[in-house]
C-alpha cells in the first residue's frame, strides 16, 4: 500500500534530523523542556510528538491546564451553588467531572455546559427567575473574555449573573518551578494563545532564571520547529524569550484586551490544586464589581480540602514526576474515575498519556 | 378534536384499533402485519444461518439535520444484520408512547419509518403499542428487532480481520453527532451539517453478491471509528494501523472540532461501514461503496501478542488509539 | 492553554460584534476584545471573542526564516 507523502511531513522530517544533528554536535546528553500549556500537552500528544525526537530531549508537562490546577475547594464552592434551586451554573465542558470533596458537578441537573462566556450573559437574560453563576476559569487568554462579559451584564444591570472567579495568571507558577532548587528544566515551550493576549514580553521575566523560552502556536511543525530552536538556544547557552509565532503574537499583545482585564480584576494570592497557594498567581474581581462576584454575592466559605492521599497530581503540575510515578495511575485512577485533576482533565497530563500513550 | 396520544390509545380498545389502523397499519401494511395475528408466520428462507439483532432508540431530539428517531430505528437495525452480511429479511416494531405525544410528531415518524423501510426493502412484520403517563418515558422509545438469512459461503465477523487486510470507511466520519450536538443546541455556530443516517443493506447485498471475500463489516456508532476498531482489534487479535492523513472528515466538520477539542475519530456515525477485507476486494468494494476510502491496514500483532491499534499522525509520528472511558466534552484548552 | 482557531471576519453586522466563517461553519462572535478588526481579516477565536488578528507581514517573516533551512536541505 502505497500512501503518498505531503510536504509537512518532508518539512518535520527535516526539523527532526536538525534537532538530532545539533544534540550529537554538541554532546548534549540530557535536555529538558516543560511544555507549560494544556494545550500544548494535548497537540504533543496527538501528533505525537515525543515519537519523533530523540531519547534525550525530554518533555515535561507543566501547570497550564486550567481545570487540573482548580482547587478542590473552588470546585465545592460551585457545588454549594449547584446545590441551590434557584442557581443555573454555567460552565466550560471540561469542568463538569473535576471532584470537589466528593461530588462532580456532572451529578447536578441544573448545571449547563457553555462555549463562550456570553452564552452565559444569555442564559441570564432569558431566564431572569434564576441566578446565573459562570465559572471563572482560564489564564490570560480567557479571562479578559469574562472580563468584557462582566462589563457587559453591568451595562445590561442584569443582576442575576456573577461569576465564581477561579482565574489564574502564568509567570508566578513558573517562576515557583524555576526557583525550586531541583528544578532542571533547560527550556519553556510557551503558550501560543495567551502570548497573542499578554505580547512576547511577558515572558521576559524569564531571563532571571537560566531556562529559554520560545513562544510556539499548536501544529505539528511550528511545535517541532519550537524546540529545535529551543535546542539551539540550550547549546548556545543562550536565555531569550523568541516568539515562533508572530502571526498572531506581537511583542505587546492585545492591550485592549489586557487593559479590560485589569479594569475587571486585580491580581491576587490563589489556590493551585496539588500546588498550594502562590502568591500573585491569580485573578480577583475587584470590588468596584462585587455585585458580580459569587463569593461575594452568596457569601461563600472555603474550607480546606487536603489532596488524596498518594495522588501526586502537584508534583506532576510542577513537572518533578510523570504519571508513571504515581501509585494510583492507570489502576485507582483512570478516566472513568478520576482522583486527581490531571485525569480529570482531557487536556490534562495523566489524562494524555492514558489516553495516548499507555 | 383530539391532536395527541392518551392512555385510551394503549388500552386494546376501539380506539387503540383504529389508531394502528389508520395511522401505522395504513402506512407500513403488507400482508403479513396486515393479518395482525400475535405471531407473524414467514416462509422459511432454507439458509444454515439465520442472524438477529435487536436495538432501541431514545433519542433526543426527536426531529434532527437529515433524520429523525424512526429512520434511525429502521437504519441501526437493518445495518446491525448487515454486518453479520445477513439479507435483511423482516423486522419487528414496538413503540412506547407518552400521554401528550402529538399526532403530527407521530405521524412524521412512522412516515420515515414507511419510507426508510422501504429503501430498505424490508418489511416490518410484527409490531407493538404501549401508552404510559406522562413522564413515564420521553415522549417516544421505539425498539426494532432485525431477522436475517446468511448465504452460504459467507463468514463476516469481528473476529476474523487478517493481517494485511485493508481498513476501509465508505464515508466521511462524525457527521451524525455534530448534527446531533447542534440540534441539542449545544452550540450556536451556524452549520449546514447533516446526519449520515442511512440503510446500508442493500449495499452489503450488492457487495456480497459480487464477491464474498470480506472478513469484517462493523458500524462505528457510538464511540466512532476508534472504539470499533479497538473492538475489532480485541476480537480478532490483531493490529491496526491506520493514517490520519486518510480520514475522510468533511470540512465543516473538521471545523466543529477544531472550535470545540473534538476528536472526529470518537464521534457517532449512523450511515457508515467499517470494512476489513484483503486487497483483491477492493474493486467489489468500491463498486458497491463508491464514497470508501482505504485509511489503515491489519498487521501483524507485534509484541507480546498485544492487539493495538495505531495512528501515523498527519506529522508523521506514530501513538496508541484507546477506548473512550468517557464521552467527550467540548474543551476550552 | 486555550483552544482558538483562526477564521475570517466575513461581516461586521453591529458594534462590537462580528460574523467569522471557516469551512462553512459560521459564527457570531464578540469583537469587544479587538475593536478595529475588519472585514476580510483572518483572526484569532476563543470561546466566542475575537482575542487577536492575523499579521500577514509577520506571518511571511516566520516562514522565511524557516524556508531558507528547508530549501537547504533539499
Amino acid at each position: 500500500m502505497n500512501f503518498s507523502k505531503k510536504s509537512m511531513k518532508e518539512k518535520i522530517k527535516v526539523i527532526k534530523n536538525l534537532i538530532s544533528t545539533e544534540i550529537q554536535k554538541q554532546n548534549i546528553s540530557n535536555i529538558n523542556l516543560m511544555e507549560v500549556c494544556g494545550t500544548h500537552t494535548m497537540a504533543i500528544a496527538k501528533y505525537a510528538i515525543k515519537s519523533m525526537l530523540p531519547t534525550n530531549i525530554n518533555i515535561i508537562s507543566g501547570p497550564g491546564c486550567p481545570v487540573c490546577v482548580t482547587a478542590a475547594t473552588d470546585i465545592e464552592m460551585g457545588i454549594e451553588l449547584a446545590s441551590r434551586s434557584e442557581t443555573i451554573i454555567a460552565t466550560f465542558g471540561d469542568m463538569i467531572k473535576v471532584p470537589g470533596r466528593k461530588k462532580t458537578l456532572s451529578e447536578f441537573g441544573n448545571v449547563k455546559i457553555i462555549y463562550s462566556p456570553l452564552d452565559a450573559l444569555a442564559l441570564a437574560q432569558n431566564t431572569p427567575n434564576k441566578e446565573i453563576v459562570l465559572l471563572g476559569i482560564g489564564f490570560e487568554t480567557t479571562t479578559p473574555l469574562i472580563a468584557a462579559t462582566m462589563l457587559q451584564a453591568q451595562k445590561s444591570a442584569l443582576n442575576n449573573f456573577s461569576v465564581l472567579s477561579m482565574n489564574k495568571t502564568v509567570p508566578a507558577a513558573l517562576e515557583v518551578i524555576l526557583s525550586s532548587s531541583d528544578c532542571k528544566i533547560n527550556g519553556l515551550l510557551l503558550p501560543g494563545h495567551v502570548s497573542a493576549v499578554t505580547g512576547r514580553n511577558y515572558f521576559d521575566f524569564l531571563s532571571k532564571f537560566n531556562a529559554a523560552g520560545v513562544i510556539s502556536g499548536f501544529g505539528p511543525l511550528e511545535i517541532m520547529e519550537s524546540i529545535y530552536l529551543l535546542v539551539k538556544m540550550f547549546s548556545e547557552r543562550k536565555k531569550e524569550v523568541i516568539n515562533n509565532h508572530p502571526q498572531f503574537v506581537t511583542e505587546e499583545g492585545n492591550q485592549t484586551a489586557m487593559k479590560i482585564l485589569f479594569s475587571v480584576f486585580e491580581d491576587a494570592d490563589v489556590d493551585w490544586r496539588g500546588i498550594g497557594i502562590i502568591p500573585h498567581s491569580g485573578l480577583a474581581i475587584r470590588k468596584e464589581f462585587a455585585q458580580y462576584d459569587a463569593k461575594k454575592k452568596f457569601k461563600l466559605h472555603t474550607t480546606r480540602i487536603e489532596n488524596p492521599p498518594h495522588c501526586l497530581c502537584g508534583n506532576i503540575l510542577m513537572g518533578k514526576a510523570r504519571p508513571n510515578d504515581c501509585k494510583l495511575f492507570g489502576k485507582a485512577c483512570t478516566p472513568a474515575n478520576p482522583i486527581g485533576p490531571c485525569m480529570v482533565s482531557s487536556e490534562g497530563t495523566c489524562a494524555a498519556y492514558y489516553k495516548y500513550y499507555l | 378534536m383530539n391532536n395527541s396520544i392518551n392512555l385510551t390509545h394503549g388500552s386494546g380498545g376501539t380506539q387503540m384499533h383504529q389508531f394502528i389502523k389508520e395511522r401505522i397499519m395504513a402506512k407500513l401494511g403488507n400482508n403479513i402485519l396486515e393479518k395482525m395475528d400475535d405471531a407473524a408466520v414467514m416462509e422459511n428462507q432454507k439458509s444454515s444461518q439465520i442472524a438477529m439483532t435487536t436495538d432501541s432508540f431514545v433519542v433526543n431530539p426527536l426531529f434532527f439535520p437529515g433524520g429523525d428517531i424512526g429512520r434511525l430505528a429502521i437504519c441501526g437495525t437493518v445495518n446491525d444484520l448487515a454486518t453479520s452480511g445477513a439479507v435483511a429479511h423482516a423486522l419487528s416494531l414496538a413503540f412506547i408512547l407518552e400521554d401528550g405525544i402529538l399526532f403530527s410528531d407521530l405521524d412524521k415518524i412512522i412516515d420515515s419509518i414507511a419510507t426508510t423501510a422501504k429503501e430498505a426493502r424490508i418489511k416490518i412484520v410484527t409490531g407493538d403499542t404501549k401508552v404510559v403517563e406522562r413522564g413515564k418515558c420521553d415522549k417516544i422509545f421505539i425498539n426494532t428487532t432485525g431477522l436475517g438469512f446468511i448465504n452460504e459461503g459467507i463468514s463476516i465477523s469481528s473476529h476474523k480481520a487478517q493481517p494485511q487486510d485493508c481498513v476501509y470507511i465508505t464515508g466521511t466520519m462524525g457527521n451524525h453527532e455534530v448534527a446531533l450536538m447542534k440540534a441539542r443546541e449545544l452550540f450556536d455556530f451556524s452549520i449546514t451539517t447533516q446526519s449520515d443516517v442511512a440503510p446500508l443493506n442493500v449495499a452489503v447485498n450488492k457487495l456480497l453478491s459480487l464477491t464474498k471475500n470480506i472478513h469484517t463489516i462493523k458500524d462505528p456508532t457510538r464511540g466512532g471509528v476508534a472504539s470499533a476498531l479497538r473492538e475489532i482489534c480485541e476480537h480478532s487479535q490483531c493490529t491496526i494501523k491506520i493514517f490520519e492523513e486518510h480520514l475522510p472528515v468533511d470540512k465543516d466538520v473538521h471545523a466543529v472540532c477544531d472550535l470545540l477539542g473534538l476528536d472526529p475519530l470518537y464521534l457517532a456515525n449512523e450511515g457508515k461501514f467499517i470494512i476489513i477485507a484483503p486487497e483483491s476486494s477492493h474493486s467489489q468494494i468500491m463498486q458497491a461503496f463508491p464514497q470508501s476510502s482505504i485509511i489503515g491496514e491489519v498487521i501483524k500483532t507485534l509484541t507480546n501478542n498485544k492487539d493495538e491499534l495505531l495512528l501515523e499522525t498527519i506529522s508523521g509520528g506514530m501513538r496508541k488509539i484507546r477506548m473512550l472511558d468517557t464521552m467527550q466534552l467540548p474543551r476550552i484548552c | 492553554m486555550c483552544l482558538a482557531i483562526p477564521l475570517k471576519v466575513i461581516d461586521i453586522p453591529s458594534e462590537g460584534m462580528a460574523q467569522v466563517e471557516t469551512d462553512g461553519v459560521t459564527i457570531e462572535v464578540s469583537s469587544i476584545l479587538t475593536p478595529d478588526i475588519k472585514k476580510g481579516e483572518y483572526v484569532l477565536v476563543h470561546a466566542g471573542f475575537i482575542i487577536e488578528k492575523l499579521a500577514t507581514k509577520e506571518a511571511n517573516s516566520r516562514l522565511e526564516l524557516f524556508k531558507e533551512i528547508y530549501e537547504r536541505k533539499n
